[in-house]
C-alpha cells in the first residue's frame, strides 16, 4: 500500500476535527438537556479512531465501547443520523432505540457499541469467526478502554482468538482512567500489551495521540489480520480530556494535570506535523472551518428530525410481532 | 423405530448441520460427542470447522456465538448446565436478547442455546437446577422446554429456523426416554402449547418432565373418576395463553407444576396472567407445585424429598376439587 499523500493526511486531519466538534456539540447540547442519558466522550482520543478506521472497508467489522462516537464517526457513519441517534430520534441510526452507548450502522460494518465494559470482546471474535468460516477477507474490530482488561471476558476472550487464530484486532485505547480512578488503583499490570504474551498474541504499544504513530502501526496490525495471521493487540496510550461523562466535575485530577492537556491533544499535534510539511496556517484553519459547518449543519438537521412515535415502542423485540407474546 | 431423548437431538441437528450451511455446532466438548453424547459423531460427518470444541469459557463462548449470529451464521451453543449459564448472563441479557431491539431491527441474533437442566442422581446443587424463570423474564429472549424426544425433535428445528436468540432447556432426566418420530409431521411452531391430555374438570399446566408429573396425576385421578386436561406448553416465552385461556374456560380449575422453584417461577407468572385475563372464568384459585425454597440435595432421600412430583399434584387438585364442593 503507497504511503498517505500530503492530501490525505489533510483528510485525516478534516476527520479528526469532525470528531471533536461533533462531539463538542453533543457536550453543548447534553448541558442543555437536549441529549437523554448520559453521553461519554472520546475528547483527546480522536486520533486512534481516524489512525486505525482509515485501513478499513465498509465490509470490515467495527465494535466498541460506550466511548464509541469517534470510532463510528471514523468508520464513515453519517454525522446526521449518528446525531440523530444520540438525540433518540426516529431516522436515528437505531430509530432511538441505542442512543450514544449503543450505536449500530449495520450497513456500514458498525455492529455496536456496548454499555457494558468489555461486553461486546467476545463478539468482535465471533464476527472475525463468521467472516474466518465465510472465507472472506474482512476483519473485525474492536476499541476498548484499560478499564475492559479488569473484566473476564476480556482474557477469555483473547484466549479464544488466539486458539482460533480469528481476524480480529484488539485496540486498546489506554487513556489513563478507567471512569473515575487511574490505572495504578485498577491493576499492578501498567501496559495493557502484557496481557498477551502468555496467549503468544502479537502486541505493540504506541503513542495513541500522534496521529501518524497510529496510521502506521494500525496498518501493519490490520494487513496482518488480513493475511490471516490470528488477533493482534494495539495498545494505544492515549489521553481523556474530557471527563468520564459529561457533566463529570473531575475533582479526582489536578490542575496541573489539566493545564497539560493541550499538550497532548492529538489535532494540535497533527497540526503541528502538517505545518512542518509545509501546509499553510489558512488551509489548516479552512479545514477546521469546514469540518465546523458539515457539523453544525448535520446537527441542526438532526435536531430539526421526528421524534419517534410511542405506538412503535414494541417494534423489534423479535422477528415477529406474534412472538412478543408478553404484553409489556 | 423408537429413538432417545438424545439420539433424536443428534438426530435432528445431523438433518439442520445438513440442510443449512450456516449451521455450526461449538460447545466444550461438542466435537467430542459432548457431556451427555447428544453431538457424537457430528464432527466427524460435517468436519471440524462446523463442529467445535471451545475452552470452558461460558462467557466468551456465548459472546462469541452472538457476534457470529449477527454475522450471518446459525450457531447452535452447547451451555452444559443451565447452572453454568450465570456465567454467560451479561453477554445473553445484555447482548444477545437486545441486539435486534437496540439495533432498530438493523439486526438479529439467529442463536439457539442448548441447555441441560433438572434434578436426577445425585447431581446436587450446581448441577441441577431449572432457572429458566430468570430468562422468562428478558425480553428479547425466546424459551423452549420440550417434554419428550419426538417434542425436541420438532422444536429444535423450530428454534434454529426461528431467527430469534432462543433458550433450549433440555431436562436431564428425559434424556433416555424413548419415542418414535411419526413419518411426515409438520415442524411446531415456536409458541404454542399443546394439549397433551384432554379433560374436563381441572387444567394442570406443565412442562417439560413435569409435564409427564402431570400425565401421571391426571391418570390417577381419573380412577378417582376426575378428568384432568394437561397442556404442555413447549414453550415458555412466547407463553400460549390463548390455549391456556381455551381450557381454563372449559375447566373452571387451574394448577401450574414445574419442578423450578415455587418462588418467582414460571407458574407466578402464568398464574397472575390467568388471575387478570381469565378471573371470572375461576370456581377456586390458581395452585402452583413446585420446588419448595431450597437448593437441590445430594444424597438420594434428601434429592427425592425435595423434588415436587405427580403426588404432590394429586394432592394439590384435590384441594382444588375440595375447595370448590
Amino acid at each position: 500500500m503507497a504511503a498517505p499523500t500530503l492530501d490525505d493526511w489533510q483528510q485525516m486531519y478534516h476527520a479528526l476535527w469532525r470528531i471533536r466538534l461533533f462531539e463538542a456539540q453533543v457536550q453543548r447540547l447534553a448541558a442543555a438537556g437536549e441529549v437523554p442519558g448520559f453521553p461519554h466522550l472520546s475528547t483527546g482520543q480522536e486520533a486512534v479512531a481516524v489512525g486505525v478506521c482509515a485501513h478499513l472497508s465498509r465490509e470490515d467489522v467495527l465494535f466498541t465501547s460506550h466511548r464509541g462516537h469517534g470510532h463510528v464517526l471514523a468508520k464513515g457513519s453519517d454525522l446526521q443520523a449518528t446525531f440523530a441517534e444520540i438525540l433518540g430520534r426516529r431516522d436515528g441510526l437505531c430509530r432511538g432505540r441505542g442512543g450514544s452507548m449503543h450505536l449500530v450502522d449495520a450497513a456500514n460494518g458498525v455492529l455496536g457499541a456496548t454499555g457494558v465494559v468489555g461486553g461486546n470482546l467476545a463478539l468482535a471474535a465471533g464476527a472475525a469467526w463468521a467472516a474466518q468460516v465465510k472465507g472472506k477477507r474482512s476483519i473485525s474490530v474492536v476499541f476498548f478502554g484499560d478499564g475492559a482488561t479488569g473484566a473476564g471476558a476480556f482474557h477469555e476472550t483473547i484466549n479464544l482468538a488466539v486458539l482460533w487464530r480469528l481476524p480480529v484486532l484488539f485496540v486498546c485505547e489506554n487513556n489513563g482512567y478507567a471512569e473515575f480512578t487511574s490505572r495504578e488503583e485498577h491493576s499492578n499490570v501498567t501496559q495493557v500489551s502484557s496481557f498477551a504474551a502468555p496467549y503468544a498474541m502479537p502486541t505493540k504499544t504506541i503513542d495513541g495521540n500522534d496521529l501518524p504513530t497510529v496510521y502506521a502501526a494500525a496498518r501493519e496490525a490490520i494487513e496482518g489480520r488480513r493475511r490471516r495471521e490470528g488477533p493482534y493487540l494495539l495498545e494505544c496510550m492515549t489521553y481523556r480530556m474530557a471527563g468520564h461523562y459529561v457533566g463529570d466535575a473531575q475533582q479526582y485530577r489536578s490542575k496541573e494535570e489539566l493545564a497539560a492537556v493541550r499538550e497532548k491533544c492529538p489535532i494540535e499535534r497533527m497540526k503541528r506535523h502538517l505545518l512542518e510539511r509545509g501546509v499553510a496556517q489558512d488551509k489548516l484553519d479552512a479545514i477546521a472551518e469546514r469540518a465546523k459547518n458539515e457539523v453544525q449543519q448535520a446537527v441542526e438537521r438532526a435536531r430539526a428530525a421526528r421524534r419517534p412515535d410511542a405506538a412503535t415502542v414494541l417494534d423489534h423485540v423479535y422477528s415477529s410481532p406474534s412472538l412478543n407474546a408478553i404484553p409489556g | 423405530m423408537e429413538q432417545t431423548f438424545i439420539d433424536i437431538l443428534r438426530r435432528a441437528l445431523d438433518e439442520e448441520l445438513a440442510r443449512d450451511a450456516s449451521v455450526h455446532l461449538l460447545g466444550e466438548d461438542v466435537a467430542t460427542g459432548g457431556a451427555f453424547g447428544v453431538t457424537r459423531g457430528l464432527a466427524q460427518k460435517f468436519g471440524a470447522q462446523r463442529v467445535r470444541n471451545t475452552p470452558i469459557s461460558e462467557a466468551a463462548i456465548t459472546g462469541l456465538a452472538t457476534g457470529a449470529a449477527l454475522c450471518g451464521l446459525k450457531p447452535v451453543l452447547e451451555i452444559m448446565f443451565i447452572d453454568f449459564a450465570t456465567l454467560a448472563m451479561d453477554c445473553l441479557v445484555n447482548q444477545t436478547a437486545k441486539y435486534r431491539y437496540m439495533s432498530g431491527g438493523q439486526l438479529a441474533v439467529p442463536l439457539v442455546v442448548r441447555t441441560q437442566a433438572g434434578a436426577a442422581g445425585g447431581a446436587a446443587a450446581q448441577h441441577s437446577q431449572s432457572l429458566e424463570a430468570w430468562f422468562i423474564h428478558v425480553p428479547g429472549l425466546v424459551v423452549v422446554a420440550p417434554s419428550s424426544p419426538a417434542e425436541a425433535y420438532g422444536l429444535l428445528k423450530s428454534a434454529i429456523r426461528l431467527g430469534d436468540p432462543v433458550l433450549f432447556i433440555e431436562h436431564k432426566r428425559l434424556y433416555a426416554m424413548k419415542e418414535a418420530l411419526a413419518d411426515s409431521a409438520a415442524l411446531p411452531p415456536i409458541g404454542k402449547a399443546r394439549i397433551a391430555r384432554a379433560g374436563k374438570d381441572v387444567t394442570l399446566i406443565a412442562y417439560s418432565a413435569m409435564v409427564h408429573g402431570a400425565l401421571d396425576a391426571a391418570e390417577n385421578l381419573a380412577r378417582a373418576g376426575i378428568s384432568a386436561e394437561v397442556i404442555d406448553l413447549r414453550t415458555l416465552v412466547p407463553l400460549d395463553m390463548a390455549t391456556i385461556a381455551a381450557s381454563v374456560t372449559k375447566t373452571h380449575r387451574v394448577l401450574i407444576a414445574h419442578e423450578a422453584v415455587r418462588n418467582g417461577g414460571v407458574g407466578a407468572e402464568i398464574a397472575a396472567r390467568i388471575g387478570t385475563e381469565l378471573f371470572d372464568e375461576l370456581d377456586a384459585p390458581v395452585l402452583r407445585v413446585g420446588c419448595p425454597f431450597a437448593p437441590i440435595p445430594f444424597a438420594p432421600e434428601l434429592e427425592r424429598a425435595l423434588l415436587p412430583g405427580s403426588a404432590d399434584i394429586v394432592r394439590a387438585v384435590r384441594q382444588l376439587l375440595g375447595s370448590a364442593a
